[in-house]
């Protein structure tokens, strides 16, 4: 079929047809872009922690009775609290292991030290996440150990949090081995936390920083475990729990640490929670955008169908005695189909060429103001494929009505 | 004539219906993301302080080592104990306050209710004055009361109606941590958002129910939570312990009136940075900032980007759909060109012809403008479902929802201008030659 004489039809409706290209370009360049926001958000969603996480149980708790102050009378009174409820956790039934561990992926409070080779170095050479704990702390997160070994039970230090000592042995995450020492022989080197010189006995594969707010992203598998119990007046503890059973430990490590000391702040909110409560929380405001995001695309895709149905069956109602004279010249009903189907595509054609071109602007000016990645083209390819099918589609119920018109319209006036 | 136009309008409404549907289930949907999104982002962007935002201001110096320094690097964000108490003490402002937050448990004398946390506010006298909290009963303490560290709370409004019914509890007994202290002043309903004056306890829909002298706080080691960014050799505190004195923990801020005491206050950090590297305290050169609410919440980029990107997308959802409605528009005014034609050759001018296509267009901006504020109720809704820490804020005020009807109403009429413009072009004797 000859595209000219629809090319000259459409410059009848020359506002009606900028206005659905319009309509499509726009379409085109937001769900390109919002769909490619929405994949992010999944793939920082979906992001391994590099711990074990099902089967473990968080444990945050706060002394209300708890002694005061640094001296080394408290600070081992308060590790002897801390100790005792340890043991009191593992002799709970469907207990596998339990480790005093300060921190936790994604749970939010985060300690941090920069890191330096040397200790006179001006600039730090990257920054990383203080994992305090004990020897339990690796196994009970399920951490996955590629050089090195654990802590043993007799590195195990404990201190106050504002102690200046220094942990003579450390163990890293790959990413952080990788970032200070570039040839692979992290291992059995010094690195200087803040000031304080550690050697690297141990390199996990991955551990994910306890933060996922915007300003960690950067170093987000940033992680250093450090072979000390944290005393204070609060404590919190790991627990590696048999599959399916980690309810009922919650419930009964609430009881026995309550019947052990029922000073204490433990409440439902922070005090026990799985890591998948953990992870639900962490990235809440990512899913809400996430959903958000689809939502609106959805929406976006059928208004812009709409149009395309009422804009053509308007076109098809205008053109009714046309279509019957060319139905009385000899047009099969399929030439008048396809008539309706071309000059769709030409228009979405149109449409998609200038979508493509704001697609790219859009993309330009998140990633100026909003830091994001650049776009791939696959998204701009699929897009352009949706828009040319969503008006195809659209287009089909007005193309077919158009061709039931039956040729005897052109010998009526109307 | 208008009342014609409108019945005209209704008429042709009601003759295309899916047409009418379509263009204002289009408008509605636009409007109601624009506003769902739009409320958001006005209640996250908000003044905390309306009218005193501009003259309270937020000191920053650098006490910081040697290390890690680059020119132009920004000083912390918080200070140390030391300058915080030597500015104070200083009193080179009008009004200037020291503070950081913390938990403290309450010990009700009433037998029926548990002892209980509640979120506290640990500062100094001039922060009631200096932030115009409004008082129920009672007020402040004062500088006095700084120094010899009592033991004197001012509570909240909520907190007031939990324990005392809401009666003037000024001079009745609180126990905190186990220390009774004299209720002096109970607050009238305050809850700046953001939550400008420490930003570390979450920026909004966060409020303390106790505020007691900073200096009270640290004589009974009551426990203290926020950040704290140490370096050197320093320790970070924890709980009950202070940090070491080359930690910055507490927030520092400062009335000035007029823009000659702005500018004679930064000259007042810039000598004190100086007298204290003199003194060997400080090592950097003097690296100092002033600046006022709102633009310490920029610095801070406290709108999340977030809701800053939803607003984008969802004005460009409007777009679309007035894009939609202007096409939608466009075919149905063309397709009346005869009874255009007819009226145009009984003599109705090409004015007449206009404002009766805008009026129509008018109409479906109102009902999709209605629409988008039922969509924009649940799409608050919705927001508020969502358990971050601004949600429960969402919620439409009347200027926003003036701001509805008038968005909606003038894009509207803006999609109707190009469409019945085109249709006033038709000439008449063609119409009625073709019918």
């Amino acid at each position: 079929m000859a595209i000219h004489p629809i090319i000259r039809a459409l410059r009848r409706h020359k506002a009606g047809v900028l206005l659905i290209v319009l309509q499509i370009a726009l379409t085109l360049a937001i769900v390109c872009n919002a769909i490619f926001i929405v994949a992010q958000r999944i793939a920082r969603v979906e992001r391994p922690t590099g711990a074990q996480e099902a089967g473990l149980i968080r444990i945050s708790q706060t002394w209300l009775d708890a002694p005061e102050g640094d001296g080394t009378a408290t600070v081992e009174a308060l590790d002897a609290l801390q100790r005792t409820d340890l043991a009191t956790l593992r002799q709970l039934p469907d207990v596998l292991d339990v480790a005093a561990s300060d921190s936790m992926p994604l749970q939010g409070a985060i300690w941090s030290a920069d890191l330096r080779l040397k200790p006179d170095q001006r600039h730090a050479s990257t920054q990383a996440a203080l994992y305090y704990g004990d020897e339990h702390m690796l196994p009970t997160l399920g951490l996955r150990l590629i050089a090195g070994r654990n802590f043993t039970a007799s590195e195990i230090d404990h201190h106050t949090i504002r102690s200046t000592q220094a942990a003579p042995v450390v163990i890293v995450t790959k990413a952080v081995a990788d970032s200070m020492f570039p040839s692979g022989d992290a291992l059995g080197k010094t690195i200087y936390l803040d000031v304080r010189p550690s050697t690297i006995v141990g390199i996990v594969e991955r551990l994910q920083t306890p933060t996922v707010a915007p300003w960690g992203n950067r170093w987000a598998y940033n992680s250093i475990l450090l072979p000390v119990r944290l005393d204070g007046s609060s404590a919190s503890y790991a627990l590696r729990v048999r599959p399916g059973r980690a309810r009922a430990v919650m419930r009964a490590a609430r009881a026995a640490l309550f019947a052990l000391n029922p000073v204490r702040e433990m409440p439902d909110t922070w005090g026990i929670q799985t890591m998948q409560q953990i992870r639900s929380k962490a990235y809440r405001g990512d899913r809400g955008t996430a959903i958000l995001l689809g939502t609106v695309c959805v929406i976006l895709l059928c208004v812009t169908a709409a149009g395309i149905v009422g804009l053509t069956s308007f076109w098809v109602d205008q053109r009714r005695r046309q279509i019957g004279i060319r139905r009385a010249l000899g047009a099969r009903r399929i030439d008048i189909l396809h008539y309706f189907q071309i000059e769709n595509l030409l228009i979405a054609g149109a449409g998609v060429v200038l979508g493509v071109l704001l697609a790219a602007v859009i993309s330009f000016w998140l990633m100026t103001h909003y830091a994001m990645p650049r776009m791939p083209l696959s998204y701009l390819l699929a897009g352009v494929l949706v828009m040319l099918g969503l008006g195809q589609l659209a287009v089909f119920v007005p193309a077919r009505r158009a061709s039931n018109v039956p040729p005897v319209v052109a010998t009526r006036s109307v | 004539m208008f009342a014609y136009y409108l019945d005209l309008a209704l008429r042709s409404l009601r003759r295309n219906k899916a047409l009418t549907a379509l263009m204002v289930l289009a408008i509605a949907l636009g409007i109601g993301a624009s506003m769902t999104t739009l409320t958001v982002l006005h209640v996250l962007s908000g003044d905390p302080l309306p009218g005193r935002s501009g003259e309270i201001y937020y000191p920053q110096i650098d006490p910081q080592d040697l290390r890690g320094m680059y020119p132009g690097k920004e000083p912390p964000s918080q200070v140390t104990l030391i300058d915080g108490m030597n500015l104070l003490r200083a009193k080179r402002a009008d009004h200037q306050a020291l503070m950081t937050g913390g938990e403290v448990p309450i010990q009700p004398e009433q037998s029926a209710l548990d002892p209980f946390y509640v979120d506290a506010r640990y500062t100094t006298a001039d922060f009631f004055p200096m932030f115009g909290t409004p008082f129920l009963f009672g007020h402040g303490w004062n500088a006095a009361d700084d120094e010899a560290k009592a033991r004197e709370v001012v509570i909240s409004h909520n907190l007031n109606q939990k324990l005392f019914g809401g009666a003037n509890s000024v001079g009745r007994t609180l126990r905190l941590a186990g220390t009774a202290f004299q209720i002096v002043g109970v607050l009238d309903r305050w809850q700046p958002n953001p939550h400008f004056y420490d930003l570390n306890t979450g920026s909004y829909a966060y409020g303390e129910q106790v505020f007691l002298p900073l200096q009270t706080m640290m004589d009974l080691h009551l426990s203290r939570d926020g950040s704290n960014d140490c370096w050197g050799n320093g320790g970070g505190g924890t709980d009950t312990i202070l940090p070491a004195d080359t930690c910055v923990w507490l927030q520092f801020w400062v009335q000035l009136d007029n823009p000659l005491k702005v500018a004679a206050y930064k000259q007042f950090l810039i000598h004190y940075s100086e007298d204290q590297k003199a003194l060997g305290r400080f090592q950097r050169p003097p690296n100092v900032r002033l600046r006022n609410v709102m633009q310490w919440l920029d610095y801070n980029m406290v709108v999340p980007d977030d809701v800053r990107l939803q607003t984008w997308l969802a004005l460009g959802f409007l777009l679309v759909c007035l894009v939609n409605t202007m096409g939608l528009m466009l075919a149905k005014f063309m397709r009346r060109a005869g009874e255009l034609g007819v009226r145009r050759a009984l003599g109705a001018s090409r004015r007449a012809l206009f404002a009766q296509l805008l009026i129509e267009s008018g109409v479906v901006g109102l009902v999709g403008g209605f629409g988008g504020m039922l969509l924009a109720l649940l799409g608050l809704w919705l927001v508020r479902q969502r358990s971050s820490d601004y949600a429960a804020l969402a919620h439409l005020d009347f200027s926003m929802l003036l701001t509805t009807f008038v968005l909606a109403l003038c894009a509207t009429l803006l999609a109707g201008l190009l469409p019945a413009w085109r249709a006033c072009q038709i000439a008449p004797a063609l119409q009625l030659k073709s019918n």
